[in-house]
């Protein structure tokens, strides 16, 4: 029996073939699927926040709501399962612009500046983007196959896809 | 930004901020009531600290699919107001507003009730944000109301984000209401972290036990 795991809010997990990874409605964050073609295991991180480097103080002890801590750590733990990182690819869905509001234009902003991040941490990672699914005005829930790498996303009014 | 430590926030604090959540809300519902020309109940408000994990099933889940209008909010107060309500509800508020002329059926909203939709959300939420005003004497500029409909986690990521950069939880006071209609709506407050101790301030309660240095 396959198994879809959910992924929430600033958490992140990993699975192998038959499961899957699921997070619901991503916003502005970033959902951020990893995937060793070879071994198959499957990564997926929901990334709440650019730069963990950026918050000062010891409030904030969960790696996985930042950009660069998230998607590090997320791949320390699938090389446990025996991944290599020159091996993996990636795909980013999310980092949309919920709304367009006025004056406090940092709301509007914090997708971007999400999807940005996570494109330059897998950079400096030597991790390549297959596909991505980012921006516009509109929550996702996605759904990723480490099986096959396909990562479903699924919008309000929209017709489900694959990316 | 403020240095109130999340994690001392104490049931007085919860108390005085529920009564606040309460004040605003009814009023709000006056408002809506007075608008409608019907009768409101609401439910008593509830101030929630929530993990980020948790914020996805406040509302149904999160893939339930809610209108929700936004205000910045800037001023003394900083922050951001949501006023939040299920699709069917919305279309029920609408139907109201509109005195019939809305669509029926579970067609997309057309512009003018998204129109009509943002301008209820506004004069609401305008009525809750003044109370607290003239309450608590600060003063509190909302800016113009942004409507989006989306899947509910996608709308709370956006004032969760504003939370993510100071800790890894969710402060929130949370009003229900509903009519003879079911309308079902949520007023979610979300200030930032340093107005939290300026409301509390200006209703003379000492923030002290709040700050984050130790």
């Amino acid at each position: 029996m396959s198994e879809i795991i959910k992924v929430g809010m600033a958490d992140l997990n990993i699975c192998q073939p038959p499961d899957g990874l699921t997070t619901l409605g991503l916003g502005s964050c970033v959902g951020v699927a990893l995937r060793d073609p070879v071994t198959r295991i499957g990564g997926l991180v929901h990334v709440m926040l650019p730069d963990s480097k950026s918050i000062h103080g010891s409030q904030s002890m969960n790696p996985a709501k930042f950009a660069d801590t998230g998607i590090a750590e997320l791949v320390r733990r699938m090389e446990q399962k025996g991944a290599k990182r020159s091996r993996m690819t990636a795909k980013l869905a999310g980092g949309a612009t919920m709304f367009a509001v006025s004056g406090r234009s940092e709301v509007g902003l914090v997708g971007q500046r999400n999807t940005q991040a996570c494109r330059q941490c897998l950079a400096e990672l030597g991790i390549s983007i297959l596909a991505e699914d980012t921006g516009a005005n509109y929550g996702r829930t996605v759904i990723f196959y480490p099986e096959t790498g396909e990562y479903q996303i699924r919008a309000v009014g929209r017709d489900s896809y694959i990316i | 930004m403020g240095n109130i430590n999340l994690q001392k926030v104490s049931d007085a604090y919860f108390d005085v901020l529920k009564e606040i959540g309460n004040i605003g809300a009814g009023n709000a519902m006056t408002a809506l009531s007075q608008m409608l020309q019907c009768k409101i109940d609401m439910r008593v408000p509830q101030v929630k600290l929530l993990n980020f994990q948790e914020v996805g099933a406040l509302m149904g889940g999160e893939e339930q699919i809610m209108a929700c209008v936004m205000l910045s909010v800037e001023g003394d107060i900083t922050g951001n107001m949501m006023f939040m309500i299920e699709t069917s509800s919305a279309r029920r508020l609408i139907n109201k507003v509109m005195m019939g002329y809305a669509q029926p059926g579970e067609a997309e909203f057309t512009e003018m009730e998204l129109s009509a939709m943002k301008e209820v959300g506004n004069i609401i939420t305008g009525a809750y944000l003044n109370s607290i005003a003239s309450l608590t004497n600060l003063k509190i500029y909302p800016s113009p109301p942004a409507l989006t409909i989306d899947m509910a986690g996608a709308i709370l990521s956006v004032p969760a984000i504003e939370f993510g950069a100071l800790g890894d939880k969710l402060l929130l006071i949370q009003s229900q209401f509903f009519d003879e209609a079911r309308i079902d709506g949520y007023f979610i407050l979300i200030p930032d972290l340093d107005s939290y101790a300026r409301i509390l301030g200006s209703l003379g309660l000492s923030v002290e036990g709040l700050s984050g240095e130790e």
